[in-house]
């Protein structure tokens, strides 16, 4: 095998900041290398500069990328579009965002290969039915007419690789393929990539923050942080002998902690209870007559994929949506199904922290002015004493004082996260309700926000209902578990328990989605008959 | 299955209807609470008590507000909208070639507006901030905050004083040729596109860009498709509801801001007739004006809320 794609000492630069800096790798048809690193490491501009891309506002300040005996950094602009239409091809993170919503999925997928003239304007539906057909799309004809707001996410991402191979590429680039799907879709979509690569005998590039994705999917593996190379190496080196203590800290990350066994006991009642309470919008109704219960000091994650009803759950204890029929009790006393009508003191106990921090907090407000509105409302401070107490919230959820004065612009990610906490630990709460806090961040960030989380909960007695999708986390955090499946409980149990020994077949399938880094795991799954189209499936919705 | 057009057609008609409903009654009350009296407006020198008292009896106005409402209506809905207080022909017949006139007017300066504007957005998208987009942003601007009456005087000083090329008035006699259609037509309509291009044209800019900044946008210039047909194919139909909504606007705008213009150049069209008619309180016929021109604004607007449903698949097909 020669080499197909070398890139050397690339260096790329927006104004005077590096976002890629050094870097060097090869790669031959036939293998797949794997792109990893937190959000801002460089990947996707590394990924996309590899098939002569750049966004505005980049330019490439030294190194060479050489595709196929051509350097891409000295071609010209015209040259890049002929290579990109015809020798590679780029598979996006979001493809419900990537297609036109004006065009059909059959006009855009052969759009590309009827202007070089390699088809007929008359096949063109005939060619897209037949490679939908080969992605195991259901009803590949009628998919072909389908606009992109008629399709499922699982869907749309394989319509999006159907659309990379229809040129023929001898590169792909996979930019974070299955980031945006559920657990169980991202599997088939996972098992259609190798499928595709296999077949086409291409090289591919494959770009993740998920290191157990990439373990499963590719030869070799390049650690990118700071748009500088950590460490590259084959798979199983990288995953069984780190060299660089960064990489030894993502790789520390996937080894699953033990299970919390010390589940905490009711005294009496439980803090809070949803007796039989059934929800909906509008007229829909999401979730039909669900129960849970959790007592203080207890963790309950509920977990399920996108439209399973967590959310709306979790929303209707918060007051936020008001339950059709059934009843929410906190310690024994029933609340009001509008958060309107709950007193000050129900109001208080019950917190709810929102996924994504970006748009939970006021950009035009300080984080001071954010973090003052509940210890005024609640707790009546002013003066000095609020000062003290802003001074000690900021020290619980260890944020220097001086972003007090600061713009939510300014901070971080998971800073901001952060700081949503401490607004809701300003109420001094006994139940906090976190949904997806962490889906949004990287996974070192997400490990320091769940100890931040776990050690407020042990000194403030708190408990924690935590809606998620991500099963590693449930493990590692959650004392119990509720699984949710179309708005239904499916099972739920002690978190233990239901990983060890599931009783209903969607636990099951759930439980074996999950990426793991073990050596053949996906093998085994596609074994087992665990990918491919299913007669019930979530994803076709 | 359930077309969404059909029912989003069926629904917005309804609604148009009641606008047109209420806008009646306004445009009635209006007329009715018009300071002076038709009467006395009609007889002027003639006017003596007795005979105001007759003509007040034989136009009806001794009749309650809400029985002249109800046959104003009625009338209407049978094709006829009143005889004239100071001609004495039907309504309708005065309407209707001035109505002509000023669609004709409104259609040219339409024809010419709005491809231009369209033109000129895109160009400015595609040149974001260079020296061409903030000329064009910065003489749209400019022109759009001028009265429209200061613009059409200016063009008259300009082209009919001080050069001659125009006539200053356009004015048409029954036995007026295509050359002087077009004589009488260039400074209205040059002055109604002068002040109407602006919106049109910022608004396709903005709605372009936003479209440029998006993912499959993106995705069109990774699989290497030329830049003209990623603007003009992939982004501009995206950006055609708005660009749709407020071209057809625009022409609303046109078809009823056309009175100051027709006035400014004495063209005999319905903004003009509308004016004339209200100072001699001829309240049948400021009526019929009122209702004329909000059919054509509420229709207009229908048709824009239609259109953007037709070109945006996400509205027009079911969801599954």
């Amino acid at each position: 095998m020669t080499t197909f794609l070398r890139v050397s000492d690339l260096t790329v630069k927006a104004k005077d900041n590096f976002i890629l800096d050094g870097i060097s790798f090869e790669l031959e048809k036939g293998k797949v290398l794997g792109l990893i690193g937190e959000s801002g490491a460089g990947k996707s501009t590394l990924a996309l500069a590899a098939i002569g891309y750049l966004k505005p506002g980049l330019e490439i300040s030294s190194g060479s990328v050489v595709l196929d005996d051509n350097d891409l950094t000295i071609a010209s602009d015209s040259a890049l579009r002929q290579l990109r239409q015809s020798k590679v091809a780029y598979v996006a993170q979001s493809a419900a965002a990537s297609f036109n919503p004006f065009f059909r999925l059959g006009y855009q997928v052969t759009e590309l290969v009827i202007l070089s003239g390699f088809i007929e304007k008359s096949d063109r539906y005939k060619v897209a039915t037949d490679l939908f057909a080969r992605l195991q799309l259901p009803s590949p004809k009628v998919f072909a007419r389908k606009y992109p707001h008629q399709a499922s996410g699982g869907q749309l991402q394989r319509a999006m690789i159907a659309m990379a191979l229809l040129n023929d590429p001898d590169l792909i680039v996979f930019d974070e393929p299955t980031t945006a799907l559920d657990v169980t879709t991202q599997l088939d979509v996972l098992s259609v990539i190798r499928q595709v690569v296999a077949e086409q005998g291409c090289a591919a590039l494959y770009v993740s923050h998920d290191l157990a994705v990439v373990s499963q999917m590719c030869d070799s593996i390049l650690v990118l942080r700071h748009g500088k190379m950590v460490e590259m190496n084959a798979t199983r080196s990288i995953i069984d002998q780190p060299q660089d203590s960064y990489t030894r800290s993502l790789v520390a990350h996937r080894k699953v902690g033990d299970f919390l066994t010390d589940t905490p006991q009711a005294d009496d009642a439980p803090l809070i209870s949803a007796e039989n309470i059934t929800l909906g919008y509008g007229k829909v109704q999401i979730v039909p007559n669900a129960s849970i219960a959790l007592n203080e000091n207890e963790i309950l994650a509920i977990v399920g994929e996108s439209g399973s009803g967590k959310t709306t759950v979790a929303r209707a204890i918060a007051g936020l949506l008001e339950p059709w029929s059934g009843t929410i009790k906190l310690r024994g006393t029933t609340l009001q199904g509008n958060v309107d009508n709950r007193s000050q003191n129900h109001r208080q106990h019950i917190q709810f922290i929102h996924q994504l921090p970006d748009v939970a907090l006021n950009p035009r407000q300080t984080i001071r002015t954010a973090l003052m509105r509940p210890l005024q409302v609640f707790k009546g401070l002013d003066g000095a004493a609020l000062n003290t107490r802003l001074n000690a919230l900021m020290d619980e959820v260890e944020l220097p004082r001086d972003l007090l004065g600061r713009y939510p612009g300014a901070l971080s990610g998971g800073q901001k996260q952060r700081v949503c906490i401490a607004r809701c630990l300003a109420a001094e709460p006994d139940l906090l309700i976190c949904d997806e806090v962490t889906a949004a961040l990287d996974p070192l960030v997400e490990d320091s926000i769940l100890a931040l989380l776990w050690r407020l909960k042990e000194e403030h007695r708190m408990a924690i209902i935590f809606i998620t999708h991500n099963l590693g986390v449930t493990r590692r955090f959650a004392h119990s578990v509720t699984i949710m499946e179309h708005g239904k409980i499916v099972e739920s149990g002690p978190t233990a328990q239901i990983f060890a020994d599931p009783q209903q077949a969607y636990t099951c399938r759930l439980l074996a989605s999950e990426p793991s880094t073990d050596a053949g795991w996906i093998n085994a799954r596609e074994l087992s008959g665990a990918t491919g189209p299913r007669k019930h499936r979530h994803d076709s919705l | 299955m359930k077309s969404p057009l059909l029912s989003y057609t069926v629904k917005r008609t309804g609604s148009g209807l009641i606008s047109l409903l209420l806008v009646s009654l306004l445009i009635f009350l209006g007329t009715a609470l018009l300071p002076g009296d038709a009467a006395q407006a009609l007889l002027g020198q003639n006017a003596t008590p007795e005979n105001l008292a007759a003509l007040r009896e034989q136009l009806g106005l001794n009749d309650p507000l809400v029985v002249r409402y109800l046959s104003w209506i009625g009338g209407i809905l049978q094709g006829d909208m009143g005889i004239s207080f100071s001609s004495k022909q039907p309504v309708l017949e005065i309407l209707l070639p001035k109505l002509a006139n000023s669609l004709i007017l409104a259609l040219a300066a339409s024809l010419i507006a709005v491809p231009l504007a369209i033109f000129l957005g895109i160009v400015a998208a595609l040149k974001q901030d260079s020296l061409v987009d903030r000329a064009i942003s910065f003489l749209s601007m400019w022109l759009v905050s001028l009265p429209t009456f200061l613009t059409g005087y200016l063009l008259i000083n300009f082209f009919a004083v001080r050069l001659g090329w125009l006539p200053s008035l356009s004015v048409l006699r029954s036995t007026a040729d295509v050359n002087d259609w077009v004589a009488a037509l260039i400074m209205p309509v040059a002055a109604l596109v002068l002040v109407t291009i602006a919106h049109t044209m910022r608004l396709t800019r903005t709605a372009i860009l936003s479209v440029m900044a998006s993912d499959y946008i993106l995705m069109a210039d990774i699989k290497g498709l030329d830049r003209r047909r990623i603007i003009l194919w992939h982004a501009l139909p995206n950006a055609l509801s708005p660009i749709v909504s407020i071209s057809l606007l625009t022409v609303a705008y046109l078809m009823v801001g056309v009175v100051v213009v027709e006035v400014v150049f004495s063209y005999s069209g319905m903004g003009k007739l509308m004016v004339d008619a209200v100072s001699y309180r001829d309240l049948p016929l400021v009526q019929a004006c009122g209702a004329c021109f909000s059919f054509i604004f509420i229709f207009m607007n229908f048709l824009a809320d239609f259109l953007c449903v037709v070109v945006n698949p996400r509205l027009r097909e079911p969801k599954s």
